[in-house]
């Protein structure tokens, strides 16, 4: 086990695609724990890319229990997700981000809501996940990171945005 | 050169909006040796306005001269102090407000008072008009920390809803650190 280092923008590794996940072994189950390390050991801790440690691979690692105020709300706790793909997404919020590889940065960014994921497990099963709101976001906000994009890449003008749609 | 060695000034420049202002100014800015940190510029009515961090090594009135062809050509009001400041110490908010509602004299002052008196310290404000000539329309965005929690400026702002008939919503800010 091992924390790994964070790279930080711009590591032009942040702005790459990564490859989809083929083999389920050993190796990589290794590496899904130090990974899993270095998301605790980092300010956030609700989520980590692989290529933020410039591992270039679609593993993405998210766990929203233990953040203040979401820890009653509905999450899957501890979530390994591999080669993850959103099937469909409702509605749009604004929020906001920062991210371990743009430290001492945070900016307003809209995301869908509610998600439906696929994804495989550390052991190549596939399992679906419907996800709502700080949870939804993380997974979105990781989902990006193997696509090559930063939070910084969904910016939005808080002038621009003053009336918030009521539903 | 370390952190705390940088000398910085605040810049203010203010004048009726042109094009290119910001290009001239930060194109002097640099060719005469400042180096840009945070900055907030905006158009407000037809005047467009200038706040800016620059770290400069040299006194305030060489920073002056070197922006003096600048606001001599493009007619802005120039004012310069040197500040405390230091960059990478950015706070994080954690409740965003929003209050509008029909204008009238005194909302922002009313409003303000109310919530420092429940704790907000405010990081940003930005406010403005809608609406038409007949019908203004206040609108008014918040960002800043709840030193006394939340509860405490809702009920702040039931008062300013209830007095002075305006809207207001309050959101908690959760921050992702992804």
């Amino acid at each position: 086990m091992a924390v790994l280092d964070i790279i930080t923008y711009p590591d032009a590794r942040l702005k790459q695609v990564a490859e989809e996940v083929t083999s389920f072994d050993s190796a990589l189950s290794e590496f899904i724990h130090n990974l899993d390390e270095t998301m605790v050991a980092g300010p956030g801790g609700v989520g980590i890319a692989a290529t933020q440690v410039g591992v270039m691979q679609r593993i993405v690692i998210v766990d929203v229990s233990n953040y203040p105020r979401i820890k009653k709300a509905k999450h899957h706790g501890h979530l390994i997700l591999i080669n993850p793909e959103i099937l469909d997404w409702q509605g749009m919020k604004k929020g906001r981000e920062g991210c371990m590889s743009v430290p001492d940065f945070t900016g307003n960014v809209i995301r869908a809501e509610n998600i439906v994921i696929s994804a495989l497990d550390e052991n190549g099963n596939q399992h679906e996940y419907e996800m709502e709101g700080f949870e939804a976001r993380a997974v979105q906000h990781e989902i990006d990171h193997l696509d090559g994009l930063l939070f910084l890449d969904r910016l939005v003008s808080r002038r621009n945005d003053l009336f918030k749609r009521k539903k | 050169m370390s952190e705390s060695k940088r000398k910085w000034y605040m810049v203010t420049l203010i004048g009726k909006d042109r094009k290119s202002i910001v290009s001239h100014v930060t194109a002097a800015l640099y060719e005469g040796g400042g180096n840009l940190g945070e900055t907030s510029m905006m158009r407000l009515g037809g005047t467009f306005s200038i706040m800016m961090m620059v770290e400069f090594p040299g006194r305030k009135k060489e920073l002056q001269d070197a922006l003096s062809t600048v606001t001599d050509s493009m007619d802005l009001h120039l004012h310069i102090d040197q500040i405390d400041a230091k960059l990478h110490e950015h706070k994080i908010p954690d409740v965003r407000i929003s209050v509008y509602g029909a204008d009238r004299a005194g909302i922002v002052s009313k409003v303000t008072t109310v919530l420092a008196e429940a704790g907000l310290n405010i990081l940003d404000l930005e406010s403005d008009v809608a609406g038409d000539k007949e019908k203004p329309l206040y609108i008014m965005h918040i960002e800043g920390e709840a030193t006394e929690g939340v509860k405490a400026l809702e009920s702040a702002l039931q008062i300013v809803k209830e007095e002075d008939g305006v809207d207001a919503e309050l959101v908690e800010i959760d921050t992702l650190i992804g």
